[in-house]
Parts: structure tokens; C-alpha cells; sequence
């Protein structure tokens, strides 16, 4: 795993000095502030989506909760004028109810995760549209609200965005919650093998729609933090797609789509380098266009690389303990010759 | 390998003569070296035509690596194969089977949505229509069903792979086998799965092979159903061949010797005192696959209840709901006399009753996680603070259970697939060791497990019954009911079909409760 993240983390820096040598301005405060924004907001459901896929699972439906939960935010808010904080916690109280209705059908119902949230991602969607009548939702003029403002748009000591920190903070807890509590280790257990977790006592059910219920939490979280970042919704683009950066972070992570792989560090990893492709594409000058062609390049060619080198030192690693148990005891075979 | 004990004979001192007919096949001092690894070394072996060859030996004595040298998957780093005189220094796929060499592998390679005949001919169908290679299907099941027939098998051409049982898939193996012109039918394991009536009605296959001209290399740790079919017994040990034995030396503790190089203390042990109290009581129970038939037994502490039958007759499924891993239609558990409930396997655990499942890769195990974390994966909360988990408690218990129970590895960090399936069944047992457990129910404890490994399961077993543990084992080997049981009951289509006491035991009486025969 280490290795993995480490691995990883070469390759921003190269990534990164190639982008620095090519055009000065990419370690220009302003680039790398705006950078770091950009890797906060995507970051912090990216982490939910990595949850989801160490169990097994997958979640389409993010991009289109970010459309139906940002416009029933401003909704709140402008309509409702209901305290920003309440309507905050409105929106990740609503991730958390999408995400165990997704949690319900996959485990109770035994529907497969990709059909729940496929059907998800086009229900949430067009149910936005239709509550904006297919227009947008956004802040009435001059309406302000200072606080909800400084909270997802300031930056610390007018250099490190919030939405920034918000992210390492929830990288951290949900490090800790994968990587050192009882309830990570019954995630990747359940991901790993879930009929032999059932066997030792595990109640693989609510494990996996706990899963889609944190998946939930920190997509509510984010919408907030998109909403107030694009100023408005329009919800027949907002967040288009937002789902394939969750997924495409935590798969460069070392996230496997079969489940019981990953960890927070290298989703974190995957969602900087992501943000870093795109910036690069600015900066370089690269048709816009291409875009995304540059982040699937750079994808494919990560992973591919990660499961050669995985490959490698499995071979390596059964060479090692040959050689070990030679030494150890010598087998009759050998001994014979000798 | 100078094992200095008279009754044995090395390889060379048996004086290979053959009834019949001269050989067909030799393998040539084959060695094989991978990486660091001799994984064979000089071995020798002839087939010759109308012979059954029990080739035995503890798991990674190297005898799949000899059989995929013989079906041209592996080619041997040193030594000669020679087929019908012609001499080559390794096999290829297509070769082997031109040669006539055809297997039947432990795991079943059939595709379950296709029938029987499909199955037989897949890759090589009969066309017809030129260019548009449409499957000739009159064809194909006029070809199989004299195969079938010749088998005598009760299934049809027509019939789908998924309705057939294991034991009938087996056959079909066989059948497809028979469809290569095979002359040399390698079956490694074919009995681990079946029941005993399938087991000998298997055996009678392999005796109908024997006389129609084809050889057979039977492979199997269940040394009784070597004595009854092999004509000559090749034994390997660690990668070499280290004795062979003819028609009249094959029994039992003359293959054991040479498999481990040493004899074996007795199997089984004795209890240390008679059973205890009663532990634990099924009153009543039915499960939803035999929802009109009630089952009830009662295991005392410090007792090893044998539950005979044969697989289907709803042994496991009472596990699983004693297990709480299927919920029973009806019926009452009672655990030292008191009544509880069992809704998830969760509280099976909580009271210190444990599985151990049938099949350990697919319910036992996480393959690729390290021995440690497997082991502490029932009781993490015991190994945590607050929730996080101490990861220096687990290593100590994990390195604790590791001396306990002889896991034979080098650090408990390794991942499980790493290990023998007898070390792999250890640490599905050091899971619950590291527990207090009560019962514990063992489902077909040593399938795929070496002889070695075996004995010191059932050591495992009489020592946790000496220290007051009431035990249920299900088995369908034979050997193992009678040999590791205080007591034993026999399950028949979803009953208990009667108990035996010690004074009682014997494979007649097992077998008559177990398939209702009503002889005398």
C-alpha cells in the first residue's frame, strides 16, 4: 500500500516540476491557491466514492446529487429562508438519506450497485431540472450571506482555500476510520470476501450501506461547497460527470473495482494529481478539448504501470520466500546432490 | 532417501514387471526447478495400458506439477517423456492429448449453462453449412450418447450441466475424456466431493475403464479407495519419488510411511474422560430445505458427535442455521440448558458457538489478507481501544496461535493464499481458538488437507473436547467418522436417520442409516 502511495506521489512531483519548468506561473501563489481549491472540492466525495468501491460497489448517481442537492440548497436558503447552518446540515442529512436508500436496494433488495445508482444519477437529475423548470436556481441580487461565504470561499491567511482544508480534515478522519478502527477493517473484509465476513460474524449488510451512507454524507458536504463555488445551479450541467472524478481518483488510489482495495491517502493522491492534469492543460496551452483525454491517458497508463510493478514484485516476493525456505530447510531433493 | 525399513522397498528394487502389456508411457527422470524451488527431481514413472496408478503424497509433494508435466502444461526443466517409444523432452497441450492423456481435475471445468453434450464437444464441434460453421447438434448427440452409455450413467446428452450433481458432472468429465480416444485418464482428487455411494459407484467406472484397455492415474488422499482400485501406488515426497508399491504390498500404513517418511502416531486419540453434561441441544429443527422434517440432537460437553450422511442430506444446512447463518423455519436451540436465539451469526459467536465451513477459501478465509488479520477478524473488538484497532495484540495472538497450532510459516504477515490447505484450515481454526469457544462445528474438516496436516486436526479436535468443547464434525470420509467419533448420527433426506454408539461403529452400519437400505 505504501509503496503504492508513494509511488503515486513521484509522479505528481514529476508531473508537477515538468508543468513548473514548462510555465513559470504554475508556482505562482494564485495557480497553485486556485489548484488546491479545486483538489478540495473534488477531493472530499471522492473519498465517499473510494468507501463504496472497497466494498464492492460503485456510486454513478454523485454528479446528480450535486444538481438536485444544490438546487434544493438554494432553495432553502433564498424560497425557505431558512439559518445557511441548518440548511448545511439539511444537505448532508439528505446525502446520508440518498445514500441508504442506495444502501437499502443493494443490500436488501440484492439489486447490484451500478443499476441502483445508474438509475439514481438519471432520477436526481431530472427531478432537478423539473423543480427549476429546466432553468437555473441561484442567489437573489444582493442578497449575501457573509458567513456560509467565508466558511467555503475564504482562504486561510488569504492563502489556503477552505475547501481545502475541509478536505485535509476530512482526509484525516476518514483515514482513521479506514485504516485504524474495527469498522475499516470490516470494510475491506467484507470488499475482500463478503460470504466468509458473514461467517465471522459480521454484519455485512449494514457495512456496505454504511458505506453508502458516508458516500452520501461527504456528497452532501461537497454540494455545498460546489453550489457556493459556481454561485447558482443550473442543473441540467452542474456536476455533469462530477461521479467519474470520484471513481477515476480513487481507482489511480489503488482503489480496485472488485472491492477490499484502497486507501485514503492514495485516493487523496489521485484526486491532486487529477486536479494537477487539468491544470496542466491550462497551463501548457493544450486545447481544452482534450482535456479529458489527458486525464484518461494519464489514468490508463498509471494503472497499467501500478499492476506491472505489482506483478513484478509478487514474483519477486515468491523468489524471496523459495529462496528463504531453501535455506531454512534444505529439501530432500537437494540434499541428495549434495 | 534410505529409509532402513525392511517392509519398504525403494523404486529401484522393484523389479518392474508388468502383467500384461509393456508400457506406453514413461516419464524419464523428470526434473523441474523453478525460481529457488525443486519442485521434482528424478522422477520416474510408466503407465502401462489397463493399469491404475495411485499416485499419492502430502500436498506440495509435487504431484500436480508431475501431471501437468504429463498433460504438457508445464515442461520439465531436465529428463524424458516417451510415448509409444517416440522420445521427446517435453509435451505440448495438443500433443498430450493426441498421446491419449486426458484429465478429470479436482476442480470441474464445465460450463453449467450448456448441456451435457455441449459441454463434450465444446471447442470441437460438428458443423455443417460450409462457411456459416452452424453446429451439427444430431451429430453431437449421437456422438455422446454412446460415450454415456458405455459410462452407464443416468443422465442424457440432452441433459443441462446445472441440473447435474457433482458426482454426475464427474462422469461427464470422464465422458469428455473417453471422447479424445483417451488412453490415459489422470483423475486428480475425483472422490473429495462425493458422497460414498457416488465414491464407489466412481470406483466402478475406474474398474469398467481398466478393463476396456485404459489406463488410469487415480490421485487422492483417501487411502482406502487407493487400496480398493490401484493395481500399483507411486509415492512422492518432496519432489521425489520415494517408493512404490505393487498389488500386494498397497495398504494403508505402508502408503502413510512413505508419504511422511515416518509413521504416524495413531490418528486418533481416545477421549481423556467420558462426556460431560449436555452443551448443546437442537430440539425440533427445520430448515427451508427440508421445511417438513424436524431435527434434534444433543452433543455433551467434551464429546466429538460425528453427523454421517450423504452430502444433501441437509448436514450442512443445519449447521448454517445452528450457525445463524440461514434462518430456520422452526425449532429451538438450548445451550447448557438454557434457551437462545440465534438470528445471525454474530450471535452464534457472542455464546461461543463456531463454524467451520465446508469449503474454507470461499466462507473461511480472506485469501489475500495477512494470517493476522484473519485470525482476529471475528473478535476485533477484544484487539481494539475506542475502536482502533491495536494491531501489536493481534500479531501477539496471531504468533501465539501460530506455536499453538503448528501453522508452518515464517511470519504471520503473509497472506493466507500463500499456505497449504492444512495450514489454511489451521488458521480458520486459530480464528476461534482465540475465542472461548463451547461448540464448534467442523464441516468437513480435512477436505483437501494432507495427510500430516490431518492428524494434527484431529489432535486440535480431541484436545479442545478434552478441555470440556462440544464438537460436531460433518463428514462425508468415511475413515474420519469412525476414527475421530464418540458417537455418530446419520442424516438421511433431512432426518436423523440413527445414532450409533462407539460399540457400533463400522461402515456397514453408517452406510445403512445413510442411504435406508433396509437389509435384514
Amino acid at each position: 500500500m505504501l509503496k503504492k502511495d508513494l509511488g503515486l506521489f513521484i509522479l505528481i512531483l514529476v508531473v508537477a516540476a515538468v508543468v513548473a519548468f514548462l510555465n513559470p506561473r504554475f508556482l505562482s501563489q494564485i495557480n497553485i491557491s486556485n489548484t488546491a481549491n479545486q483538489v478540495g472540492l473534488f477531493g472530499i466525495f471522492s473519498i465517499g466514492e473510494g468507501f463504496v468501491i472497497i466494498t464492492g460497489g460503485i456510486d454513478l448517481s454523485v454528479g446528480s446529487q450535486f444538481a438536485l442537492l444544490g438546487v434544493l440548497f438554494i432553495d432553502l436558503l433564498v424560497t425557505y429562508q431558512v439559518h445557511w447552518a441548518i440548511a448545511v446540515l439539511l444537505m448532508v442529512a439528505g446525502g446520508m438519506i440518498l445514500g441508504s436508500i442506495h444502501g437499502f436496494l443493494v443490500t436488501r433488495m440484492r439489486m447490484q450497485p451500478f443499476v441502483v445508482t445508474l438509475c439514481g444519477l438519471l432520477i436526481y437529475r431530472g427531478v432537478a431540472r423539473y423543480i427549476t423548470g429546466d432553468g437555473n436556481a441561484g442567489f437573489a441580487f444582493g442578497e449575501t450571506y457573509p458567513w456560509l461565504d467565508w466558511l467555503t470561499k475564504a482562504k486561510f491567511f488569504g492563502v489556503v482555500p477552505h475547501t481545502f482544508i475541509a478536505f485535509a480534515l476530512v482526509a484525516i478522519v476518514m483515514g482513521i476510520v479506514l485504516h485504524r478502527t474495527v469498522f475499516g477493517r470490516y470494510l475491506f473484509a467484507v470488499g475482500k470476501n463478503e460470504e466468509a465476513a458473514r461467517y465471522s460474524g459480521i454484519n455485512t449488510r449494514r457495512v456496505i450501506a454504511a458505506a453508502y451512507i458516508i458516500c452520501g454524507a461527504l456528497t452532501g458536504l461537497a454540494s455545498v461547497f460546489m453550489t457556493m463555488y459556481v454561485n447558482g445551479v443550473t442543473p441540467s450541467v452542474h456536476g455533469n460527470f462530477y461521479e467519474l472524478y470520484g471513481i477515476a481518483a480513487a481507482v489511480l488510489g489503488g482503489c480496485s473495482l472488485r472491492g477490499g482495495e484502497g486507501s485514503v491517502l492514495g485516493i487523496v493522491l489521485g484526486s491532486i494529481l487529477l486536479q494537477l492534469l487539468q491544470n496542466l492543460v491550462n497551463l501548457l496551452g493544450i486545447p481544452s478539448s482534450l482535456n479529458f483525454a489527458v486525464m484518461g491517458g494519464v489514468i490508463l497508463v498509471g494503472v497499467l504501470g501500478d499492476q506491472q510493478l505489482v506483478r513484478y514484485r509478487g514474483w519477486a516476493t515468491a523468489r524471496r520466500a523459495a529462496a528463504r525456505l531453501e535455506e531454512a530447510a534444505p529439501s530432500a531433493a537437494v540434499k541428495q546432490s549434495a | 532417501m534410505g529409509d532402513p525399513d525392511s517392509s519398504l522397498r525403494s523404486i529401484e528394487e522393484i523389479d518392474p514387471t508388468l502383467p500384461d502389456a509393456a508400457p506406453f508411457l514413461e516419464l524419464v527422470s523428470i526434473s523441474k526447478t523453478y525460481p529457488g524451488v525443486v519442485a521434482l527431481r528424478d522422477v520416474g514413472l510408466f503407465v502401462a495400458p489397463g493399469e491404475v496408478i495411485g499416485l499419492i503424497g502430502e500436498n506440495g509433494a509435487g504431484k500436480s506439477t508431475l501431471m501437468r508435466v504429463l498433460g504438457g502444461v508445464v515442461a520439465p526443466t531436465k529428463g524424458m517423456i516417451r510415448i509409444d517409444g517416440a522420445e521427446s523432452a517435453s509435451l505440448t497441450v495438443n500433443e498430450a492429448t493426441a498421446a491419449g492423456i486426458a484429465f478429470v481435475h479436482q476442480e470441474l471445468n464445465l460450463f453449467d449453462n450448456l448441456d451435457v453434450a455441449a459441454n463434450v464437444f465444446i471447442g470441437r464441434e460438428p458443423l455443417w453449412g460450409g462457411p456459416l460453421k452452424l453446429v451439427d447438434r444430431k451429430a453431437m448427440y449421437g456422438r455422446v450418447r454412446p460415450l454415456l452409455d458405455r459410462l452407464d450413467v443416468d443422465f442424457r446428452p440432452e441433459t443441462p450441466v446445472s441440473e447435474l450433481s457433482i458426482a454426475q458432472q464427474q462422469l461427464l468429465e470422464i465422458a469428455k475424456a473417453l471422447s479424445f480416444d483417451a488412453r490415459l485418464v489422470i483423475m486428480d482428487e475425483p472422490t473429495s466431493s462425493l458422497t460414498l455411494t457416488e465414491t464407489s459407484r466412481l470406483l466402478e467406472v475406474v474398474a469398467a475403464l481398466k478393463t476396456s484397455g485404459v489406463s488410469v492415474i487415480f490421485i487422492s488422499h483417501r487411502l482406502n479407495e487407493i487400496e480398493q482400485c490401484a493395481d500399483r501406488v507411486v509415492v512422492l515426497r518432496d519432489g521425489c519419488t520415494v517408493g512404490a508399491l505393487d498389488r500386494r504390498q498397497i495398504h494403508h500404513d505402508a502408503m502413510i510411511r512413505l508419504m511422511i517418511g515416518r509413521d504416524l502416531k495413531s490418528l486418533y486419540a481416545p477421549p481423556a474422560a467420558p462426556p460431560g453434561s449436555t452443551m448443546l441441544d437442537i430440539e425440533a429443527m427445520r430448515t427451508s430445505t427440508y421445511p417438513a422434517d424436524p431435527v434434534s440432537l444433543s452433543v455433551r460437553k467434551g464429546e466429538i458427535l460425528g453427523l454421517a450422511g450423504l452430502i444433501g442430506s441437509g448436514r450442512t444446512e443445519l449447521a448454517r442455521a445452528v450457525f445463524g447463518i440461514d434462518h430456520p423455519r422452526a425449532g429451538a436451540i438450548r445451550l447448557e440448558g438454557q434457551p437462545i436465539v440465534v438470528g445471525s451469526p454474530r450471535d452464534a459467536i457472542d455464546r461461543g458457538i463456531y463454524l467451520i465451513p465446508e469449503d474454507r477459501k470461499r466462507s473461511g478465509l480472506l485469501l489475500d489478507v495477512s494470517i493476522t488479520e484473519n485470525i482476529s477478524l471475528p473478535d476485533l473488538a477484544s484487539y481494539s481501544h475506542a475502536t482502533l484497532v491495536q494491531e501489536s495484540a493481534e500479531t501477539a495472538n496471531a504468533e501465539l496461535q501460530r506455536r499453538r497450532l503448528r501453522i508452518k510459516v515464517p511470519d504471520v504477515g503473509d497472506q493466507v493464499s500463500t499456505l497449504s490447505g492444512g495450514n489454511q484450515q489451521k488458521v480458520v481454526l486459530a480464528k476461534w481458538l482465540s475465542m472461548r469457544p463451547r461448540v464448534i462445528i467442523f464441516d468437513e474438516p480435512t477436505r483437501g488437507v494432507d495427510v500430516g496436516s490431518k492428524s494434527e486436526i484431529y489432535e486440535i479436535m480431541r484436545e479442545l473436547a478434552d478441555a470440556g468443547v462440544a464438537i460436531l464434525m460433518i463428514s462425508s470420509d468415511m475413515e474420519e467418522v469412525i476414527g475421530v467419533s464418540d458417537r455418530i448420527a446419520v442424516m438421511r433426506e433431512g432426518r436423523i436417520s440413527g445414532f450409533l454408539d462407539r460399540g457400533d461403529f463400522s461402515e456397514h452400519n453408517v452406510l445403512k442409516l445413510a442411504v435406508g437400505s433396509t437389509i435384514n
